[in-house]
Formats: structure tokens, C-alpha cells, sequence
């Protein structure tokens, strides 16, 4: 048995103690935010917050969480009522499929609430262990762009190292 | 105790370097006007290139995302951050100016063109053993570069460190300039030690250092440390349960990976990254050269007191290990073995890590994980940092050391991983 | 999904029995509709000599589409699937402009094989041009109907009558539609009576209406087929030979049942499968009869240098899909190439998954499956059951981007499940088993020689095409995998040579240019050596690339601008105002490199050289010294036709383009004689955020009143194209075959003085 927080409410979880969170979040809890991508920690669609800090729920067993708390895509806010980060995105249409989103959102939710004022190639680093095979990266940057306060009509993600685009964009 | 030591040292070379610092300063060589790339001899380029790989020169003249050859690269020494040059065929801010003789003296005798002294974080104690024609060859190469204009910023180092004539001194004492002597070890070997011991200077961070931070020459090639990580030895007993064959060693070294023993990460990622551009005949001279240095395997006798008893923390470790690790490091169920049927993870049995004498490297690859290369395959492995505390991922260590490696179990885990972590990531 | 009640007094709240019993021809018309044949699935046309619009061919009552309750619900279906393209979202916009009614009272039920027309599959671009066509149209003929109706009904002419909000006013007395209808009022064959408004009236098409399926999707409610959970739900895995074709020699069966919550181990002659009463037992008991499989045999792969070869070495089909006369130019100067194109892949960010249950003799499959008529009719052939004794019904799951798993997810949890009857048995995928065993995209290879007059035109042109087969979707059990496993195997269907003008491998192989003595020749090659199939953009993507950096080689040789070059011989009006929109917005005169080692590119294709117009130009950076490019920024135009929603086709080639720079730059499938090495993510690299371009930019092209073209595939080429003339532009080195990864880079460019 082990006892930690999800969302705010004390759980506790009797399950194989080996048994990685991502399933115990999708079935014991019936939680649908966190997905199963790829079980190896390379894709990121299983993205949850523990204590704080966006971690991949797939390799994170049962036993390394006794007294932890794990916050998922529920734990941000309702269709009805959504997070301030779940706002940024929908605002932006930020989703294709959307299977790759919830774990979009928690990193960005990781990110900002260790840098709350990420500029873009920190925004990039913080996403880069997650994967999109839909290419919605462009509305999932602008998407995190606006949840860090600034949202800009004009595309123009700085690339690492770089300060600043050499390109830039002309009309 | 070392610290005071250290400055001890550094009083006294301060002593000696008054002196010498006067008499040996060196002359300026005229600048030139930058020659046409088009007065360069294609092929001479060509083998720059291959050299500039092998020498891995792009790892300190390139910082995160900048332009290749520009600098800017902080390297972190014991003393301070020393920043790689920029030694792009730039007038103002690179080697635009520079004659040949200017670039080999530099790389000879660790001399800016106007004669100031380098710090030798440039590892001109190794690239003094370049041959005329591969400094020609290089020379050749970098002055055909895309020319960069960028300033980098002036070493961060304490006084007195930051006075550059005290390298005067240091030089004296410690720069061995010029060939090695052939020795008869044959072609492939010779060819092998010269790679190694010259541009590849696997020494400045596989060999320890004393106090002035000079590769010790009793101590060859065995291991030193850097960035948080334990270099691991090349040269006597090394640490694996298995000697490294030739072809181990040769496809570590340009494809980053030999599954019998582990992967390049940490600064080796870098290393092994860049010598992938290298040739496949070099890469193999210093694969047969590094093989001919082996002596033996050091591998601990088990001590019985730490793994006779599994304790409970060995029984957390295998729940946590298989619930996080066995998905990549196990094929079908079976414990330690790696094969077509696992994730590529490698078969934790056998890894070098494991049976170095220390937890340190195991520390780093669990907390920061394995970077996969840019657009290539590769053996990514993602860092538990923030999924496992201190104490679990010390529960991991002890029970693969017992279990698979079965070998006594490592002190003060926990405390060298919090020591690790709170370094952070080290990229190279 | 909600369903919103409107609180006007003239639409009576009415219980769902109401509904029903409002609907009236529920069932009837689906004796009628159901069982209308499946579209040839990547044919890429529309039923050409079908007269109706869009599938209300197939369907042609009007209750097939929309049906209007006694309570004012109502309900519009689709036999199209929402893949993340937002088709939902489109037709919900199209059915509630047409009816004249709130969206918000609309609800849409996606395929489902007991409730909404057969479509056949979602592919090829084609639901906008089939289902929105037959909404659109339905939708204007219901409200035509129920107009006339009102008018009969107060006695007033027709004319002076107006729709709002799902009422007609205007006259004595305002009347709701569902005071208009009644039992066979809308079962009733479409016959064109309806007007369509002046699309300047628009109100809701042609609006960036938010998607609709997306607050649910980014706030965990339960909204892909993996979030389905049934009471006394079990989960299964699957467990694949090695390699194909590998036969079950031994396995230690007992062991595996012994496991904690093991509940059956699925054997038929070399299917098998562990069914466990929890997920991570399930996962644990796979990789436990992993270990306790042996298996033997299987087929040889090919060696990967070897690939491109042994394709121009096969037995092919060989047809000339075009020729025009000779010109009078005579060639000075001749030009030749070969594009060469490796295994790709969907793979897909959720592996496959569904939910089989077998209950009283009736089977039901929820699935993620493009197809669900199509689907469900080779899983009856499979289990040797009716048809109409199978219900598949589609739920979204990660974007697949053409045939992936899916199929064959909903073929394992239909075969499971009969083995457990009363037990929804979910069966989900691993990494593994989607990378291992999806059809990937084929191998290609392109040949092309063109002359150049004296006055730098094209001459003549010989363009040949070699691939295998675009599309192995069922068909019937035979292209499952359950299909060649299991016991008494059933065998692949000869694959379909899919022919022009939409076509497979020579999918836009056929230049969109006015150039004179033109041959194309397609080499279809059956003799497969992976598994493949339907990839988004099919032969498109490999054809626009090579066509197109072709047309910029010529564009050089002749010293012409690229992109005049192309205007010069497009006659298209709709063609050159999108290579002039991109041209102008990238603002191609007037460009220098701003730095070293930059390169601008353009290429411009029409899909299937008949669905969207896309031109798009990228400019990049290249780093000789490790290979990396660096994509600054793209942008693009299209022209598809009428728009219904601008945002969902900004998104639609936004997320096209970096998807082709993805396989672009990056993708190949691995493999060695023996076996498929890229098993996941590590073997397989695609574009992460560290490669996604600075810029995005797309500026559809609205074209009110004219048909929908489809518009979901038709970056892919271009963008590759742009990508590959930008390379040579930076580089001055022309690569011609894929990836462009950063090895591939390094190599060429070692040979060059630029590095
Ligand atoms: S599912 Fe956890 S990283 Fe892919
Ligand atoms: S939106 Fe589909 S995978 Fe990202």
C-alpha cells in the first residue's frame, strides 16, 4: 500500500509495488490525462508533475512514491474551467490529435512554475524530451509562449545558442 | 588539506614566475593578411579535416549552438572557466591573421600570435607532438573555415591564475615540447600512440594530475576525472569484468556505444560524437594502441560483509529497478542480458559503470540520463533526477552491484548522488 | 460530447424516447444506406461517375445524414473519422451554416457501423470533398424541405420565408423544425431541390470555429479509445514473432499462466496473445512469454544498401501514365537524376489499442480504425461471422497519418474477445509492436532526364517512378496480421495498383507543368519486402520531392529563377496565385542570405494534381562541420477550394510541413537481413524541438462557391522539395536521396569546397 497525493486528494494505492505510476494513474485511478506512448521514457506523452517538477509517469514505479505528490492534466483544470496553461493552449488550437498534448502541458506547467518567465529557447529545452508526430509544434510553442504571459501574433522561436533569429521574418 | 596545498603551489610558482616571467617573454609574429581559402590545396584541407575530428577540436571552439570554430565553449577547470577560442578565419576576432608559423607555434608551445601566453586547458602539452605536415594540414583546414566575427569572453580565473607570464613558468617546468621518440611498436601501434598521445589527447582527461594540474607521468593513461565523472583508466587494469577488445574499443570511440561495456556520455558523448567524422584506419590504430595498454582486469573481490545479507534496501532497489529500469536493460524477462528483444538498453552485467570502483558515473547516468544525437539512432536514456530521490536511486546501485555485478556494494551512495545532483548537468 | 437543449418555447423539451420515435427511419434507412460498397479506399476520386455530391452517392437518403428530433435535437452523421485532421469540427461547421441552426444544438456522430453511412475510409484527403459535399448538400435540401413545408403549412410562398436558428419565420407563425417534421419527412433520396446560400452570407463556415473535440482532449476528460473503460474490462498484449513470417515453434504456455493475474493465453497457430486482469500484468506477462516463445524462420530482409536495387531489379508492372507530344524546342543540353526514398514510417505518438467485446453471438470493436465498414467486414471474415453481427465503432487514438495498427489492434482485440465472451478485452499495443509491425511508407526510387532548349525550356522529359504498393489496407482477412497467424492463415490480397489520376507510387508523378515530350512511366512492384501501405501523401510525397528538386536542377541549368521558372509554365490561374502568394510572403526578390551557410527553396505542387494547391518556400541554414540544418522559416499558401474553417487548414499545413521536414530530414527505418531495427524512438529519431523552424507561415487562399479540395496531405511534397533546393541553395550541393540527416549532410558536403 502505498500513500501519496494526486490532484490535491490523499490516495492510497494497493498495487503491485513495482507497477510504473503511468498505470496505476490510467487504471487504479482512472485518470486519462497521463498517455502511454512508448513505456521507455523517450516520448514524454506520459508527462505528470511529482512534487512540483514535470517527470515521465512510465518508468516512475509505485514504490519510489510513498509521500509524493503527483499533479496530472485533471489536476490543472476542467473543460469548463480550465488551467491557465490548458487556456493557452486551447486558445491557440493547439492540438491535432491532441494524444501528445497532456504531456506538452506539463512540462510547460514544470517549466513555469521553476522559470516563471521562460524565454523561447528555454521554452524548447523544456520540450524537447516530448515528442508530436501530428508537427504541432508551432501552436505548442506559441501555446507556451502565451502561457509564459507574452503572446505574439508573429512566429519567431529563437533557436538554442543562437540569441536571436539570424532569419527573422519579412512580408 | 588540498586547498592548502594548492596554494602553497601557487605561491611558489608565483615566486619563480616573477623571475622568469621577465625573461622569457616571448616575441610577437607578424600579422598577415588573411589568406584566400582558394590558396589552400584541396587535399591538405581534406586532411585537416579528418585531423580536426580526431582532435575533437570543435568541442572546446564551439559553444551550445554556435557557429563551429567560433568559440566561446566555457571549459570548467579546477581553477576557473577558461573559454575556447575563436579560431575561425576571422581577422578581428579569430585567426584571420595568423601565419602558419604563428599557428604552429601555438599549438607547439601554447602562444597567442602576439606572443601571450595560453592556458593549458588548450591541451598544447599533447599537441606539441603534432607532425609539420598534420599542423600544416590543419592550419590548411581551419584558415578555409567560415570566417566568424565573435569576441569570447576573458577567462574567469582568480588571481593570481589570471596572470598570464606565470604560465611562463609553468611551461618550463612542464611543457615537453616536440615528438616522442618512435619506439619500434610497428605501424598500426605507433600511428595508434601518436593519435592518442597527440591531437587526441586522451590524457588531459584520462590521466591524473598532480598539484600544478599536469598530467602525471607516472600514472599513464590511468583515469583521472572531470566534470563530476571518473574518466575511467585506458592504460593497466581497467575496470570491467571484461577486458575491452579492439573492435570494442573502435566502435565505442566513433559510434558512442560497445555493448559489452557502455555508452559515451557526459564529456565522452562529445568526444566520441566528434570522432565519428574521423577515419576508420585511425580510429582503429588508437582502438589497437589503447588495447595494447590493457594489463588486466581490477575487479575487487567481493566483499562478503556488504553482500552476504541482502538488505532491505537491495529489495527496494529491485522493485524500483524493475519497475523503471528492466523495460530497457532486460530482454524478455531475463535479468541482465541485452539482446534484439530489449529497448537496446544496455545489458546492465557487463557495464563499466557498474564495476568501476566508484559510484560516480552510475550516479550521473541515472540522475542526467543519455543524450540520443542529433537526428541519428542512438541509445537515448532519460535522467531520473526528478523521478527518484538520493536514497532510492542508491537502493538501485546496491542491488545491481550485488546482484549483477557482485561486487561489495558502494559507500555513501546516497551522499554521492546529492553531491552529483546538486552539481547539476554537466553537457560536456 | 454535450447535448444542448435550447430553452426557446417553440422547441419542446421531448425525452430521448422522443427522439427515437421523432427520428422515425432509424433502422430503415440503414437497410438502405449500410450496405453500399466501400470506396476504393486510397483511390484518391471521388465516385467520378457518380452524379450526387460527395458520398450522398452512396447514401443518397437524407436521413443517412441528418436527422432531426421531436425535441428539436439534432443529429448529423458522418461515416468519416476524426483523426486529429478536425474533420469534425469542419462538418459540424458545414451541416449548422447549411441548416441554418446554433451549433451548439448540433451533434455528430462519427463512424459507426450501426448508425452512420458507409464512407468507406477517412484517407486520401477525401472527407471534405465526400462527407462535407454530401452534409453540405443534405443539409441545404433538409432546409429547402422544411421551408417548404412551413410554407404549405401556413400558406404563404416559400420565397418570403427565413431560417433562424433551426426556425423558420417570416411568416404568420414561426415554426421550429421539428414542428416540421415527422416520421418519413427526411427519408427522402437527395434530389438537389435546396439552394445553397451566397457563401458572402456566411456566418459560420469560413470561420476559425474552435475545434471542438479539443477542451475535452487537453483536460483528461476520456476522449481516445484508450481512455475507454468497460465494466469488468481485462487488457491483453499481443506477442509478434520476431520477424515475419516466423513460425511458433515452441512455448512454455504453462508459465506464463502461472503469472499473477493472468487470465488466458490466446494460442492460434502463430497468434498469440496474454490476457491478464490488470495493464502492468498484462505488459509483464508479454514479456514473460517473449522469453518463453521460440521461434523459427521467417523471412530474409534485404540489406538497406541494397534496397533501392533490388526495386529497379523486380518484376514490375510497368504503365505509361502520360505522354504529350513532342515540341519543337530541341534539347542542348540533357539533364539526368536519381531520387531514391527509404522506408518510412507513421508511427503514430499512441501506439494502436481497442476494445473487443463478444457478447450473445454479437461482437463489438471500439477502434481507432480509418475504416470502420471496411474493417469491421475483414474482422467478420477472420472469425467467420456475419457481417452484421459485428459493430465497429470508431473513437479517436493518436493521429496515424494513414494505415498504421489500428486495423489490425481492432482485428486482435476481436479475435481475444471471442475467446473471452462477456469480457471487454482492451488490447493496447507497446512501442514495440507499432514500430515492429505497422505498414511503413515505400521504399522508392525516381528516375528522371529532361532536355533544356536553347532558350531554356524544357524540351522533353522522362520521368520513371519504381515502388511497391500504397495500399494493403482490408480488404479482407488477409491483410491483417491476426489474418496470416492464426492457425488456418488467410493469404494478402493481391495489392491494389491504384490508378491515375489520383494514382499510388505515381501519385503526382505526372509534372503539373505544360512541358512537351513528356513519358511517365510507373514500375508497380508487388514483391514486398516490409510490410507496407497507405502513408499520408501516399507516392506523393517521394514524387513531389524528386519532381521538384528536378525542376529546380533544369531551373538552374537554364540560369532561370526558380520560381519564374515554374510560373513560366503553369497555366493554371489557381496554381500561379499560389506560387506568387508563398513568392511574395517568403519575399523571394530581393533575397540575400543573411549569413553564411543559408539557402532559400521553393517547390509547389497540387495534390494528386487535383485536390489543394500548395507552394511553399523554406529558408535554412546549413552547418557543414556537423551536418545539421537548420529550417528558419517556412512559408506556404493553399488554395482548397471553398474554406470552412481557415484555422483547421492553417493547422492541417502547418502541422504538414514539419511533419515532412521530419521525414525529410531525419526518417528511415533500420533494418539488417535478419531483422527491423528501429523498434522505437531510439532507432527511429524524428524532428524533437530542438529542429522545429523558427517560423511557420500559411495564408490560405479562400475561394468561396468553389468545391472543397482535399487539403490534409498536400504539404508533404513541397515541403521536401523546398527543403532539398534550399540545401543546394545554401550548399551548393544537390542531395537526391532521403533523409537528409546530419551523416548523410557531413558525407556530401566533404566532398565540396563550401565545407
Ligand atoms: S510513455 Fe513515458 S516517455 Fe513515452
Ligand atoms: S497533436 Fe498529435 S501527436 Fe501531437
Amino acid at each position: 500500500m502505498v500513500a501519496m497525493t494526486v490532484n490535491g486528494k490523499s490516495v492510497s494505492v494497493d498495487a503491485d509495488p513495482e507497477t510504473p505510476l503511468l498505470y496505476v494513474l490510467r487504471n487504479e485511478l482512472e485518470l486519462n490525462g497521463a498517455k502511454f506512448g512508448c513505456g521507455l521514457g523517450q516520448c514524454g506523452a506520459c508527462t505528470v508533475l511529482v512534487d512540483g517538477k514535470a517527470a515521465i509517469s512510465c518508468l516512475l514505479p509505485l514504490a519510489a512514491l510513498e509521500g509524493r505528490a503527483i499533479t496530472t492534466l485533471e489536476g490543472l483544470g476542467t473543460a469548463e474551467a480550465p488551467g491557465p496553461v490548458q487556456a493557452a493552449f486551447i486558445e491557440e488550437q493547439a492540438a491535432q490529435c491532441g494524444y501528445c498534448i497532456p504531456g506538452m502541458i506539463m512540462r510547460m506547467a514544470g517549466l513555469l512554475a521553476e522559470t516563471p518567465e521562460p524565454d523561447d529557447e528555454e521554452i524548447r529545452a523544456a520540450l524537447q524530451p516530448n515528442l508530436c508526430r501530428c508537427g504541432t509544434h508551432m501552436r505548442i510553442l506559441r501555446a507556451a509562449r502565451r502561457a509564459a504571459g507574452r503572446p505574439s501574433e508573429e512566429d519567431n522561436f529563437a533557436f538554442a545558442g543562437s540569441g536571436q533569429n539570424v532569419g527573422g521574418t519579412s512580408s | 588539506m588540498k586547498k592548502v596545498l594548492l596554494s602553497i603551489a601557487r605561491l611558489a610558482v608565483l615566486v619563480v614566475a616573477a623571475f622568469f616571467a621577465f625573461a622569457l617573454s616571448p616575441a610577437e609574429i607578424d600579422a598577415i593578411e588573411r589568406p584566400a581559402a582558394d590558396s589552400f590545396d584541396a587535399d591538405l584541407v581534406a586532411k585537416g579535416r579528418d585531423l580536426a575530428a580526431l582532435g575533437n577540436c570543435l568541442t572546446c571552439h564551439q559553444s551550445e549552438g554556435g557557429a563551429p570554430y567560433a568559440g566561446g565553449y566555457g571549459v570548467e577547470t579546477p581553477v576557473g572557466t577558461i573559454y575556447g577560442s575563436n579560431i575561425t578565419p576571422d581577422p578581428e576576432t579569430g585567426i584571420g591573421r595568423w601565419s602558419k608559423a604563428a599557428f604552429v607555434r601555438s599549438m607547439r608551445e601554447g602562444l597567442g600570435r602576439e606572443g601571450e601566453h595560453l592556458y593549458p586547458a588548450f591541451p598544447y602539452t599533447h599537441f606539441t607532438r603534432v607532425t609539420d605536415g598534420d599542423l600544416e594540414a590543419l592550419y590548411a583546414f581551419l584558415m578555409t573555415r567560415q570566417a566568424v566575427a565573435k569576441t569570447v569572453p576573458n577567462p574567469d580565473l582568480p588571481f593570481p591564475m589570471n596572470v598570464r607570464p606565470l604560465l611562463a613558468a609553468w611551461k618550463l617546468l612542464f611543457l615537453d615540447e616536440g615528438a616522442a621518440p618512435s619506439d619500434g611498436l610497428g605501424d598500426e601501434l605507433e600511428r595508434g600512440r601518436y593519435l592518442v598521445d597527440g591531437l587526441g589527447h586522451c590524457g588531459a582527461c584520462h590521466t591524473p594530475r598532480n598539484l600544478f594540474l599536469t598530467e602525471k607521468t607516472d600514472a599513464y593513461l590511468r583515469g583521472g576525472e572531470a566534470s563530476g565523472w571518473a574518466n575511467p583508466p585506458l592504460a593497466g587494469d581497467i575496470h570491467s569484468p571484461s577486458p575491452w577488445t579492439a573492435v570494442q574499443i573502435a566502435t565505442y570511440l566513433d559510434g558512442g556505444f560497445a555493448e559489452a561495456h557502455g555508452v559515451a556520455a557526459g564529456p565522452m558523448a562529445e568526444v566520441a560524437a566528434k570522432l565519428k567524422d574521423a577515419p576508420a584506419a585511425d580510429i582503429s590504430a588508437m582502438a589497437a594502441y589503447l588495447v595494447s595498454l590493457q594489463t588486466g582486469v581490477a575487479m575487487p573481490s567481493a566483499d562478503n560483509s556488504k553482500t552476504a545479507t541482502p538488505s532491505e534496501r537491495i529489495a527496494l532497489g529491485e522493485t524500483l529497478y524493475r519497475g523503471a529500469c528492466a523495460r530497457c536493460h532486460e530482454a524478455n524477462g531475463q535479468r541482465g542480458t541485452s539482446a534484439p528483444g530489449s529497448s537496446q538498453g544496455l545489458p546492465l552485467a557487463q557495464s563499466t559503470a557498474l564495476h568501476a570502483p566508484d559510484g560516480r558515473n552510475f550516479a550521473q547516468f541515472v540522475l542526467h540520463g543519455v543524450e540520443a544525437p542529433n537526428g541519428e539512432a542512438g541509445w537515448p536514456m532519460p535522467g531520473f533526477a526528478d523521478l527518484l530521490t538520493d536514497e532510492q536511486i542508491a537502493a538501485i546501485a546496491d542491488y545491481l552491484r550485488h546482484e549483477l555485478a557482485q561486487q561489495s556494494v558502494w559507500d555513501d551512495m546516497s551522499e554521492r548522488i546529492a553531491d552529483i545532483r546538486s552539481q547539476g548537468e554537466v553537457a560536456r | 460530447m454535450t447535448h444542448h437543449r435550447s430553452s426557446s418555447p417553440l422547441i419542446p423539451p421531448i425525452t430521448r424516447r422522443g427522439f427515437v420515435a421523432g427520428a422515425g427511419s432509424l433502422t430503415l434507412s440503414f437497410a438502405l444506406s449500410g450496405r453500399a460498397a466501400a470506396q476504393s479506399e486510397e483511390s484518391g476520386v471521388v465516385d467520378q461517375t457518380a452524379e450526387l455530391p460527395g458520398s450522398l452517392s452512396k447514401a443518397p437518403f437524407l436521413d443517412s445524414w441528418i436527422r432531426i428530433a421531436a425535441d428539436g435535437a439534432i443529429t448529423v452523421f458522418t461515416g468519416k473519422a476524426e483523426l486529429g485532421q478536425g474533420i469534425r469540427t469542419a462538418l459540424h461547421q458545414i451541416a449548422a451554416e447549411m441548416l441554418g441552426v446554433d451549433p451548439q444544438r448540433i451533434e455528430l456522430l462519427t463512424a459507426d457501423t450501426d448508425a452512420t453511412p458507409n464512407e468507406g475510409y477517412t484517407a486520401a484527403s477525401h472527407s471534405m470533398e465526400e462527407s462535407g459535399s454530401a452534409i453540405m448538400n443534405a443539409a441545404a435540401e433538409v432546409r429547402a424541405i422544411l421551408v417548404q413545408r412551413a410554407a404549405e403549412r401556413l400558406g404563404v410562398d416559400a420565397e418570403t420565408l427565413r431560417v433562424e436558428d433551426g426556425v423558420v419565420i417570416g411568416g404568420p407563425e414561426d415554426l421550429a423544425y421539428n414542428m416540421l417534421v415527422d416520421g418519413e419527412t427526411l427519408h427522402v433520396r437527395y434530389e438537389g431541390r435546396g439552394r445553397k446560400p451566397d457563401p458572402a452570407t456566411y456566418k459560420i463556415m469560413g470561420t476559425p470555429f474552435p475545434r471542438t473535440d479539443i477542451p475535452a482532449k487537453l483536460t483528461g476528460a476520456p476522449a481516445y479509445v484508450q481512455d475507454l473503460r468497460l465494466p469488468g474490462m481485462v487488457h491483453a498484449r499481443v506477442i509478434r514473432p520476431p520477424v515475419s513470417g516466423a513460425r511458433l515453434a515452441e512455448f512454455d504456455q504453462a508459465a506464463v499462466e502461472a503469472m499473477p493475474g493472468v487470465m488466458a493465453v490466446v494460442r492460434n497457430g502463430n497468434y498469440l496473445a496474454v490476457v491478464a486482469s490488470g495493464e502492468y500484468q498484462a505488459v509483464e506477462a508479454k514479456r514473460a512469454a517473449e522469453g518463453a516463445a521460440r521461434w523459427t524462420g521467417g523471412i530474409a530482409l534485404p540489406e538497406r544498401s541494397e534496397i533501392y536495387d533490388r526495386l529497379q531489379a523486380s518484376a514490375a508492372e510497368e504503365t505509361v501514365i502520360h505522354e504529350t507530344d513532342a515540341g519543337s524546342g530541341f534539347p542542348v543540353k540533357r539533364l539526368k537524376a536519381r531520387y531514391t526514398r527509404p522506408f518510412q514510417m507513421h508511427s503514430s505518438i499512441g501506439p494502436s489499442c481497442a476494445v473487443g467485446l463478444f457478447e450473445d453471438g454479437r461482437l463489438t470493436v471500439w477502434t481507432h480504425t480509418q475504416g470502420v465498414y471496411p474493417d469491421r467486414k475483414a474482422i467478420a471474415e477472420l472469425l467467420s461471422m456475419e457481417e452484421n453481427a459485428v459493430r465497429l465503432i470508431h473513437m479517436p487514438g493518436a493521429g496515424c497519418y494513414g494505415h498504421n495498427g489500428a486495423d489490425d489492434a481492432a482485428a486482435d482485440a476481436a479475435l481475444i474477445a471471442t475467446a473471452l465472451p462477456g469480457r471487454p478485452v482492451r488490447v493496447q499495443w507497446m512501442r514495440e509492436d507499432e514500430h515492429l509491425w505497422e505498414p511503413y511508407g515505400s521504399a522508392m526510387v525516381v528516375e528522371a532526364s529532361a532536355g533544356l532548349a536553347a532558350d531554356g525550356t524544357i524540351a522533353d522529359w522522362t520521368y520513371d517512378v519504381w515502388s511497391y504498393p500504397h495500399s494493403t489496407r482490408p480488404g479482407g482477412a488477409g491483410n491483417l496480421i491476426a489474418g496470416n497467424l492464426v492457425a488456418d492463415p488467410f493469404r494478402l490480397a493481391p495489392p491494389t495498383n491504384i490508378p491515375q489520376p489520383a494514382g499510388g507510387g505515381d501519385r503526382n508523378a505526372v509534372p503539373p507543368y505544360d512541358i512537351p515530350g513528356a513519358r511517365v512511366t510507373k514500375h508497380f512492384v508487388t514483391d514486398m519486402t516490409l510490410r507496407v501501405s497507405a502513408l499520408r501523401g501516399l507516392g506523393a510525397f517521394m514524387n513531389v520531392f524528386s519532381l521538384e528538386s528536378f525542376v529546380d536542377e533544369l531551373a538552374e541549368a537554364a540560369g532561370a529563377d526558380p520560381v519564374a521558372f515554374r510560373l513560366a509554365m503553369l497555366d493554371d490561374p489557381r496554381a500561379g496565385d499560389v506560387v506568387t502568394a508563398a513568392a511574395t510572403d517568403f519575399g523571394w526578390d530581393g533575397w540575400t542570405a543573411p549569413a553564411p551557410g543559408f539557402g532559400r527553396g521553393f517547390a509547389y505542387a497540387r495534390y494528386k494534381n487535383l485536390a489543394a494547391y500548395c507552394a511553399v518556400a523554406i529558408e535554412l541554414q546549413v552547418t557543414p562541420e556537423t551536418g545539421a540544418i537548420r529550417i528558419h522559416r517556412a512559408v506556404s499558401s493553399v488554395d482548397s477550394g471553398q474554406i470552412v474553417n481557415p484555422n483547421g487548414v492553417r493547422n492541417q499545413i502547418e502541422g504538414g510541413i514539419v511533419q515532412s521536414a521530419s521525414w525529410t530530414l531525419f526518417e528511415e527505418v533500420l533494418y539488417s537481413p535478419d531483422r527491423i531495427e528501429s523498434r522505437d524512438w531510439s532507432a527511429y529519431p524524428i524532428l524533437r524541438f530542438d529542429a522545429v523552424p523558427a517560423s511557420v507561415r500559411v495564408r490560405p487562399i479562400d475561394r468561396p462557391g468553389e468545391p472543397f479540395l482535399g487539403t490534409g496531405e498536400c504539404a508533404q511534397g513541397p515541403t521536401a522539395a523546398a527543403i532539398a533546393n534550399a540545401v543546394r541553395d545554401a550548399t551548393g550541393v544537390r542531395i537526391r536521396d532521403l533523409p537528409y540527416s546530419p551523416k548523410r549532410l557531413q558525407t556530401a558536403l566533404r566532398e565540396t569546397e563550401f565545407s
